[in-house]
């Protein structure tokens, strides 16, 4: 049998998945859920690279490394302002974020 | 079932199983490690798919980078991580039925859909043959995506800048060296001529004068 397009898009559906449950269920620990916004850019790099490949564009691998840029930036700054909020409050708690009552 | 089969499971089996550790893990040590496992499998299938380039870059930015920033962060901050962990389960519905509905609507999309008959011709840029895949993208990169890869470029230094400037912090503690102060220093600032008389020596306001003199 061969590994087609579809393949692909199913492991990616699958991590997207994961990734968005990962969201919910750890609803107080800030850095699992980092950690699950970079398995959903995982799955879109993979649906990207996918569709790339498949259709013989290499613009979606271009797009790919821009988002790999963009989850680099985003890991960078999110754990700063983690770890400037942890100084400040002793607690990375989601429930305990609540200054601004948003 | 060929040998690219094969591997396409082994490493789908085991990013997905990681994927899930990554989220279900008591001890977020072991979900970082478990994410760098992901990464790993993940670059994988690109080279299944014949994105040599993107996995290395994966390996090297997602494994080299990120996921040693998350463990350095996991390990710096001193989180009492099993209290976090008690109100999983009050969660767990509610998360079942977003992801349940999310999965449920990618598989239809993923079991049901169709190339359109106008893209094969609106391909931008495609891939040219008898190159490697790094030379593909060079080739694109920095021509007509060129704008793009300056963007990417800015924002990574704002992200390392931004980073600098909210974890750099000042202890008032701390002595620093001070260069102004330290060029604006004059001979009469660090020395102090006392007379010393004969069998006498010199008094104790002398000394201390003396050396809250030669400190500043």
């Amino acid at each position: 049998m061969t590994i087609g397009l579809g393949h692909y898009l199913s492991v990616a559906a699958i991590l997207f998945t994961f990734g968005v449950f990962g969201i919910f269920l750890n609803r107080k620990n800030v850095i699992i859920i980092l950690m699950s916004i970079e398995l959903i850019l995982l799955a879109v790099n993979i649906n990207l690279v996918a569709f790339s490949t498949h259709m013989g564009d290499i613009t979606g691998q271009i797009f790919a490394l821009l988002v790999l840029t963009v989850a680099a930036a985003e890991a960078a700054i999110g754990l700063a302002i983690l770890v400037v909020f942890f100084r400040n409050r002793g607690t990375i708690a989601v429930e305990d974020i609540n200054m601004m009552k948003g | 079932m060929t040998a690219a089969a094969v591997f396409f499971y082994l490493f789908a089996c085991i990013l997905v199983a990681s994927a899930f550790m990554v989220i279900a893990s008591k001890n977020p040590v072991h979900s970082v490690l478990y994410l760098i496992l992901a990464f790993v499998n993940a670059a994988g299938l690109f080279v299944l798919m014949g994105a040599e380039f993107l996995a290395m870059i994966l390996v090297v930015v997602y494994v080299g980078a990120v996921a040693v920033l998350f463990l350095f962060v996991v390990m710096m901050l001193d989180v009492d991580f099993a209290e976090l962990k008690q109100g999983v389960l009050q969660y767990l519905p509610v998360g079942m039925l977003i992801g349940g509905i999310f999965l449920a609507e990618l598989v239809m999309v993923v079991g049901s859909w169709a190339i359109g008959p106008g893209i094969p011709s609106a391909i931008t840029a495609p891939i040219p043959a008898g190159v490697t895949n790094t030379e593909a993208i060079g080739l694109v990169l920095y021509t007509r995506y060129v704008y793009f890869f300056e963007v990417a470029g800015m924002i990574l230094l704002v992200a390392m800048i931004g980073a600098i400037v909210l974890t750099l912090h000042h202890k008032a503690r701390v002595k620093r060296q001070s260069i102004s102060a330290q060029n604006a220093r004059t001979p009469q600032m660090a020395m102090k001529v006392v007379k010393v008389r004969t069998g006498q020596g010199l008094g104790s306001n002398e000394i201390s004068s003396k050396d809250a003199g030669s400190a500043a």
